[in-house]
């Protein structure tokens, strides 16, 4: 039976983590994902959790312990944000290329200079390409959720691949919001029990681990980790199956929101897209056709999905909480524009960036936004194709 | 020796085959001398084995034999910690067929 807790984002991490009690737990804390740290740390020292907890001295070499912990052959997790994940930067392609299944919990946060302790997907958008599965969430409920399902995902025979869970700092991490946690039996019940299958502590066989690759291997060794994470959209529908048969909240790969009959439509990831719920309903009242779509899972980008649910749309604004400086757009435009282009009818789309370094998002501006996509849809032409919302300028 | 396809790998780098770097030739890479052996002038103190970067020193009990010439580099660092009077190991011109690396 689920209990309706008060928590937030942070601690609702921290409670996934205490009821599926990892076996190595590595961790440097930075700000906004701290708490997560600390509270792990506090189960442990109450003696609530059996795993290891490892607070090395930096980043870097938190992720070097997970891969080392994995490699090993245990289930392994950490938590950090922006410079973390960066420190981390090139211990995220060892993970991912050796395979372990590691989970990070990624409090999304600006990247300096200039410094910033507030939220964005500058972060976890840089390492789009470092072969981890990327899940984002919009509230307190989905890190929580998003969490537990990620050990389920990676852990798959089939996928064996690191999973990040993002969720957006301060907003999420520090929001309080009325979570429902699942009992500790039946979220032990449903993550299982992890059976590595090349565990460096079995000695009775012998093999090498992360040896170097010549010219003559490592193209083949890199295609042959490809297909842990194009195995997962698969595993990424059935363990959103399941957990919604077994807790009640089913999960794909985006979630579309009054989509059905909508002419315009906004793509909007993690806590802005609940802002948008309420934009939505709010233009509805006033007569306009418009829908949300918001992306759950980045990495890998379900794009045969997401141009389906786009055919027949006359206008889409994807928002990214991230810039890609020289660009042709943001990250979540250029993979979603990508999508559309196999379709015979596409919609026309436009980029807007905003809330970088935690600057806010109201239901006004996703209105302008509206206003903006019905002008397009009504003269079926894009004057700007690419913006910011609530810049000076 | 065949090289496996992407398929046939086992994932996450891993090497079945603990200690099969034995297969790689390195004796390839040479490219125009080798290392020659003189017996008579050899006072067997080792250093050859010891600073050789491949292990391509043949010594059998407290004797050094030779070289191994399927794994020798040819990069002269024997010859050159040699501290016999007269050199007990010099390098000689040789006429080398280019091959892969790692090929049998």
């Amino acid at each position: 039976m689920s209990v309706q807790k008060t928590l937030n984002g942070n601690q609702t991490i921290a409670e996934a983590v205490r009821q599926i009690d990892p076996d190595v737990m590595a961790a440097y804390p930075i700000t906004p994902s701290t708490a997560i740290v600390e509270t792990i740390a506090q189960f442990k020292a109450d003696g609530l959790i059996s795993g290891e907890y490892v607070c090395p001295e930096s980043e870097h070499s938190a992720m070097s312990v997970c891969i080392g912990a994995a490699s090993a052959g245990g289930r392994v997790m950490t938590a950090t944000a922006s410079q973390g994940l960066a420190l981390m930067w090139e211990m995220l392609y060892i993970a991912a290329g050796l395979r372990l299944p590691i989970v990070a919990s990624i409090v999304n946060r600006a990247l300096a200079a200039p410094i910033s302790i507030h939220g964005d997907h500058s972060d976890t958008m840089g390492a789009r390409d470092a072969g981890w599965i990327q899940i984002y969430s919009e509230n307190c409920q989905e890190a929580y959720d998003n969490f537990i399902q990620a050990f389920r995902i990676g852990e798959n025979l089939d996928v064996r691949t690191p999973v990040m869970v993002g969720l957006d700092g301060f907003i999420i991490s520090h929001s309080m919001e009325v979570v429902k946690t699942e009992d500790d039996a039946a979220v032990k019940k449903f993550v299982g029990e992890y059976q590595s299958v090349y565990p460096l502590l079995d000695t009775s066989k012998t093999f090498t681990v992360g040896p170097i690759d010549f010219t003559d291997y490592y193209f083949e060794h890199k295609r042959n980790q490809m297909e842990g994470i194009e195995n997962a959209p698969k595993v990424i529908l059935d363990v959103g199956k399941e957990f919604g048969e077994t807790f009640g909240r089913e999960y794909g790969f985006f979630e579309e929101y009054r989509m059905d009959d909508a002419e315009i439509c906004i793509i909007v990831m993690s806590s802005a897209a609940g802002t948008c719920k309420d934009a939505v309903d709010e233009l509805r009242d006033a007569g306009i056709n418009i829908g949300l779509l918001k992306p759950r899972v980045f990495r890998p980008f379900p794009h045969h999905e997401i141009a389906e649910a786009l055919r027949g749309k006359k206008a889409v604004a994807v928002l990214d909480r991230c810039a890609s400086p020289g660009a042709f757009g943001a990250p979540l435009f250029t993979e979603v524009r990508s999508a559309l282009y196999d379709l015979e009818d596409r919609p026309k789309i436009v980029n807007y960036v905003y809330g970088l370094g935690g600057r806010d998002i109201q239901i006004e501006h996703f209105k302008d936004v509206a206003k903006k996509l019905a002008r397009i849809a009504e003269t079926g032409k894009v004057e700007e194709i690419y913006g910011y919302i609530n810049l000076r300028e | 020796m065949k090289k496996e396809t992407w398929k046939e790998l086992t994932i996450g780098t891993i090497n079945p085959n603990a200690g099969n770097s034995v297969q790689n030739h390195t004796g390839t890479w040479r490219s125009g001398t080798k290392p020659e052996f003189i017996e008579e002038h050899c006072i067997h103190c080792f250093f050859c084995w010891l600073y050789c970067p491949h292990f391509a020193v043949v010594i059998d009990g407290d004797k050094v034999k030779g070289f191994n010439y399927d794994y020798c580099t040819g990069c002269g660092l024997c010859a050159e910690e040699c501290p016999t009077k007269e050199k007990s190991i010099i390098m000689v011109k040789e006429n080398v067929q280019l091959a892969g690396g790692g090929e049998e």
